[in-house]
């Protein structure tokens, strides 16, 4: 029976001696190999958890936070490099492996450079503070006299090493939070558009991504998911795959089933074959009556996001008063490269290999469900296909561990079929906003309230599937380790208004139900409210026929946020008038205006879109897109550039075409035409200027500017057409009847 | 029953034997031959990261049976260049950065490939028309039209 190493061996006997520049197999060593450092540090108050230096003078951070295809792995290096005055091919760096790596919490919430990030700057700066304080030692000269170039510390013409100062052995030192950083006037690689390490071998094939991952000796998992979420397994005909070439077994484990083989196609024959019974369960709503039913869902608490002054008093008091309802989608994370784990256990210990955005979150979950000791799970980060939240790596993981055990801890990967992808990752939650206002005889805000149904899970850890349909323990966290801006409840995040207004009261109904598995998606909560909250201010400058940017500018007392809008007001030359424009014609114009400040504490963004609709499909064109970015300091500003790039088009995506279809069983949207995405000829063009603070703290901008693009979309068509779309997405069905309805 | 195919893949000739001859020509370059340029993403024909060249046109490898690339040349992104000796398109490629994962990479570049041998200074809608069924969920897609049109530039 070939197995994989086995079927290369017979591509090799007969005689295709086929270039492989990076086998497999050294991958798998090299990551092994790092469990030589056993013993390393990975408490995050210590410099060795964040850094060594060995005998050859090379650095390697070890980063907590991954990178999940935005650069981090490059920025992160410069921030290294440039703390410790090393040149950047000087540095490696190891990320996400809970051996090696100080847990820096997921990486998620725009915060792998602003707390990541800081985290390896300030364990830097206290190397290199010591690394001064030694050399200064060695040298017989005092600290100040010293000068520090590409990892050599210098008095006048002598000069000492960092390797012959600490190489190989440890610091020993704890970070310290007052030691002294590098002015930013005097950098030389942070601050720079440094190309990333990882885009030549991703452009030629050399790049080992989780789905290229293999270990020698590894066995191919795949599995099959019940029909209806909620069904039981009722029956498993086992002989229907043991014709099956490569067939190894058939692994059940309550609701969980599974299929192992020694090929990959074999392990996609047989779970294609296999037969099973599945009971019946017709346990989701009707579509179509999806919003009812979340409104109808019990509340468990309320987050209040902001009270202030006496909301409910101004707003009946108020001479204009006006109220509307948005509501946004239930999206799949849609990951070009479905989700993808290798795990293997070996004498009770368990190593798990995948894409997961948090290996030590996972590796909680897994030794619950395992029921082992957290000691013994070890899991490794490789870098996957985009990750955009916590999609399916970490459930792919949970299926690769169960179907190792049931195969005597023999390495099991597990690749996700497309189905398994859109079909079973969690998904970002259906989530609805009510809002009302008032407005005084002058034309200005004096009120405004909203309510946002949100889901009550949060950030915290999503049930593995295969937990799940095992009837297995598998989310064991108890309440947050992520450092949030001010509320417990991501969801809650940006319901609150950037604007000063007298009387303001937002709250998030936080559910005690929500359907599928609800998670966090590229911006979780901030999307959503920024897209009602954006949307409404615009429903309300119309209402008072007032230009929406100037609106905004008269409601906003925050001196970055005002210069933000004035550098967009002259980049996207914006001429001053009241929407909706009167234009007729069967391609109507317009352009609409967003604005956000991050968790109303850190990163600005501020966004004009400019969009064509036609009267008679009711197509949205979204043409182009104005953005100026104010993320404190950058770090690489391409790669800041990159990322605002990223969450435009991927967010026009969503705002334009996405939604989970299901029906009273499961997911119907189960592949590419059933769920579309933006395509090349539909993408628009975006120009973006970046506000650089060196001086300031860096801020994240992995997703901020996601979350002005539905109410930019929104408002260039209310622009365009006179009528408002408040529901995402804004396909050709929905803008035709609002234009009938208008 | 196991079948031996015979083809030539990135200029060099191999055999692989295969227990199913309708197994898809994606897994016999994955899994027989390791290499990591073509890519699985949906294995329906939808999003086109799987792309290899065929006889010199681009194929969808996910939904290409094995045996219909016998004693045909299949060239990957690996055929292309290397990182030392990157492809002119894959040099573009990474001048511009045209990566956020980059696991669409594969596809873009070998569509491209096969758009600058046909048509050597293309528009920018012809681009876009030539990589509209390739997918790209991180919104690179401005960097790779960038990409293409300045390897268009150098060629």
């Amino acid at each position: 029976m070939p197995d994989f190493v086995s079927t290369r061996r017979d591509v090799l006997k007969t005689g295709g001696a086929l270039l492989v520049t990076f086998t497999l197999a050294a991958t798998a060593c090299s990551a092994l190999a790092q469990s030589s450092a056993r013993n390393k540090t990975v408490a995050s108050d210590q410099v060795d958890a964040f850094l060594s230096i060995d005998a050859d003078g090379q650095v390697t951070v070890y980063s907590g936070k991954v990178d999940l295809g935005t650069g981090l792995r490059t920025a992160l290096t410069q921030i290294a490099a440039e703390e410790l005055d090393v040149p950047l091919d000087q540095v490696n760096l190891i990320q996400g492996d809970t051996a090696l790596t100080p847990d820096q919490g997921p990486t998620w919430g725009s915060l792998s450079i602003q707390n990541g990030g800081m985290q390896i700057r300030k364990a830097a700066a206290t190397a290199r503070k010591a690394l001064a304080e030694m050399a200064a030692q060695r040298l017989g000269v005092s600290a100040a006299g010293l000068r520090i170039e590409d990892g050599s510390i210098k008095a006048g013409d002598r000069s000492i090493s960092y390797a012959e100062l600490v190489g190989g052995s440890t610091f020993s030192l704890k970070v310290d939070k007052d030691a002294p950083v590098k002015d930013p006037a005097l950098y030389a690689i942070a601050g720079k558009s440094v190309p990333r390490v990882d885009i030549p071998p991703k452009a030629t094939g050399h790049f080992t991504y989780m789905q290229d991952f293999r270990v020698p000796g590894m066995l191919h998992g795949r599995v099959v998911r019940p029909l209806a979420i909620g069904a039981k397994l009722e029956n498993v005909d086992g002989s229907s795959v043991n014709d099956v070439p490569g067939f190894v077994k058939v692994v059940r484990e309550g609701n969980f089933l599974g299929v192992v083989a020694t090929t990959e196609w074999g392990a996609i024959q047989a779970a294609r074959k296999l037969k099973a019974t599945w009971s019946k369960w017709e346990g989701l709503p009707e579509r179509t009556h999806l919003w009812e039913h979340v409104r109808a869902t019990r509340v468990n608490s309320d987050e209040i996001s902001s009270n202030v002054g006496n909301s409910a008093n101004a707003l009946s008091d108020a001479p204009k008063r006006i109220s509307a309802t948005y509501d946004f989608a239930i999206h799949t994370h849609g990951s070009l490269g479905p989700s993808c784990a290798v795990v293997e256990i070996i004498e009770g210990k368990i190593t798990c290999w995948s894409a997961s955005q948090a290996p030590h979150r996972l590796r909680n979950q897994l030794a619950a469900m395992m029921a082992i000791p957290l000691d013994n799970v070890r899991c490794l980060y490789i870098e996957g296909s985009g990750c955009y939240g916590r999609n399916g790596h970490e459930d792919a993981a949970g299926d690769a561990a169960l179907l190792s055990r049931a195969v005597g801890g023999r390495p099991v990967r597990v690749q996700w079929m497309r189905a398994d992808e859109h079909g079973w990752d969690p998904k970002g939650p259906p989530i609805l906003v009510d809002l009302r206002a008032g407005l005084d005889r002058a034309g200005q805000v004096v009120a405004w309230e909203s309510e946002s149904f949100v889901p009550e899970d949060g950030l915290k850890p999503v049930p593995l599937v295969a937990a799940t349909l095992a009837g297995l323990p598998s989310a064991t966290e108890p309440p947050l380790q992520y450092v949030r801006a001010k509320f417990q409840n991501v969801f809650a995040e940006n319901s609150a208004i950037p604007y000063t207004l007298a009387n303001v009261k937002t709250v998030a109904h936080l559910l005690a139900e929500t359907l599928f598995r609800p998670s966090w998606i590229r911006s979780p909560g901030r999307l959503q409210s920024t897209f009602a909250n954006e949307c409404f201010m615009d429903e309300l400058a119309a209402s008072v026929e007032a230009d929406p940017l100037e609106f905004r500018l008269a409601h906003l007392d925050d001196a970055r946020g005002i210069e933000l809008l004035q550098r967009l007001t002259t980049l996207a030359k914006w001429q001053n008038r009241p929407s909706p424009q009167k234009g007729g014609g069967g391609i109507a114009q317009g352009r609409g205006i967003s604005y956000v400040k991050y968790e109303l504490g850190r990163t600005y963004v501020g966004a004009v879109a400019e969009v064509e609709v036609d009267r008679r499909t009711g197509e949205i064109s979204v043409q182009r897109f104005f953005v100026v970015h104010d993320c404190g300091q950058i770090i690489n500003p391409d790669g800041v550039k990159n990322q605002i790039e990223g969450n435009i088009i991927q967010t026009v995506s969503r705002t334009l075409k996405e939604e989970i279809l299901f029906d009273r069983s499961a997911v119907t949207s189960l592949h590419w035409a059933t769920y579309p995405i933006l395509t090349f000829p539909e993408v628009p063009d975006v120009i973006i200027e970046l506000i650089d603070r060196p001086n300031e703290r860096p801020w994240g901008a992995g997703e901020p500017a996601a979350t002005i693009v539905p109410s930019a979309i929104s408002n260039a068509v209310f622009d365009a057409l006179g009528v408002r779309l408040r529901s995402v997405p804004f396909t050709p069905v929905k803008v035709l009847a609002a234009i009938e309805g208008h | 029953m196991p079948t031996s195919v015979s083809l030539d893949v990135n200029g060099r000739a191999v055999t692989i034997e295969v227990d199913d001859p309708g197994m898809p020509l994606l897994y016999a370059l994955r899994d027989n031959l390791e290499l990591k340029g073509p890519r699985f993403g949906c294995g329906l024909g939808q999003c086109g990261t799987c792309a290899v060249l065929l006889d010199g046109e681009p194929v969808l490898s996910c939904e290409t049976p094995l045996t219909k690339a016998a004693n045909k040349k299949v060239v990957t992104l690996e055929g292309l260049g290397s990182p030392e000796q990157p492809s002119p398109v894959q040099q573009a490629f990474i001048d511009e950065q045209a990566a956020q994962c980059g696991y669409c990479l594969n596809g873009m570049i070998i569509q491209a490939t096969a758009l600058l041998a046909k048509t050597k200074n293309p528009s920018i809608p012809q681009i876009k028309k030539a990589l509209a069924d390739n997918l790209c969920r991180c919104g690179t897609h401005l960097r790779i039209i960038r990409a293409v049109q300045r390897a268009a530039r150098n060629a």
